[in-house]
């Protein structure tokens, strides 16, 4: 008797360190579905526009010295 | 070399790159433990070292063709692409860093995959050596393409062979798959691989400004 409800005691705690595993990843979906995500996308987005402008500035002026 | 001088891909290569900086972060990516949200690294850290590829690729090629002709300016591209290239090498570098340390828990675990990147960037700062010791403009183009056409293939075997072949954390090697089911679904292609396209496109076109700039110093050298 002992080990049967011992058995089942193992078997328990297996299943709720399973159910832990498989529920605990945690994503960040407050941040995204509050609507901030958007706000990272738009300073994302201005930097690279930034960079993209920059470069082909550079790449008119050496068309220019080319010539 | 007319290709250098067109918009249309450096255009290509800007939306491409614009829609993964905006899907990458918006679109759905698997729920995966000790990774979390940092999965989408993915669409930011890989893309560099195929950026890489694809200009060190093109310096092999340039390389090649020099020997074929001896034409100076083939020479002087497959130089800047190597530059280029080893920008992205750092960049890489440095992000794959970034993430190991919040999932493997530190910058620099001497993992297989981070060590032989490191070799194989020495590889590359060797060429660099090599080029600037010589005074000779023939000497320097043919010693440095032959360098240079070795070292590539040693690169791919560096990076992507021999961390496959023993245990590393990196995914893809030691036998736990890279682009499998576990670590990527078909929702995450529809981002990585414009991605790929789009920073290898910009890599062509930073390598392309910094050859005409190189080609304008050249022929302002050969006038005086």
């Amino acid at each position: 008797m002992k080990k049967l409800s011992s058995i089942i005691l193992f078997l328990l705690i297996f299943t709720t360190v399973f159910a832990q595993q498989s529920a605990g990843v945690e994503m960040a979906d407050t941040l995204r579905s509050s609507g901030k995500i958007y706000v990272v996308i738009t300073t994302i987005a201005i930097v690279f526009i930034g960079i993209i402008i920059y470069l082909f500035s550079i790449d008119r002026r050496l068309k220019k010295l080319e010539k | 070399m007319k290709f250098i001088y067109q918009t249309w891909w450096k255009i290509l290569a800007v939306v491409l790159v614009f829609y993964t900086l905006i899907a990458g972060l918006l679109f759905h990516v698997p729920t995966l433990p000790i990774l979390h949200e940092t999965i989408r690294n993915l669409y930011f850290h890989v893309p560099m070292w195929m950026a890489m590829f694809s200009v060190f690729f093109i310096s092999v090629v340039f390389s090649i063709m020099y020997l074929n002709t001896g034409k100076e300016e083939y020479d002087l591209a497959s130089v800047e692409c190597v530059n280029t290239g080893m920008m992205f090498f750092v960049l890489g570098l440095v992000t794959g860093m970034m993430w190991a340390k919040y999932t493997w828990g530190e910058y620099w675990s001497n993992d297989p995959k981070q060590n032989s990147a490191a070799i194989a960037f020495l590889l590359y700062c060797a060429y660099v050596v090599l080029r600037n010791s010589i005074d000779e403009e023939q000497k320097r183009g043919k010693i440095s393409s032959i360098y240079n056409i070795f070292a590539f293939p040693i690169m791919v075997v560096l990076i992507m062979v021999l961390p496959r072949m023993t245990d590393s954390l990196h995914p893809g090697n030691g036998g736990n798959p890279a682009f499998g089911k576990m670590d990527l679904d078909n929702r995450m292609r529809v981002v990585l691989y414009p991605a790929f396209i789009g920073w290898a496109l910009i890599g062509v076109w930073i390598a392309s400004i910094r050859y005409r700039i190189r080609l304008i110093e050249h022929k302002k050298n050969t006038i005086n």
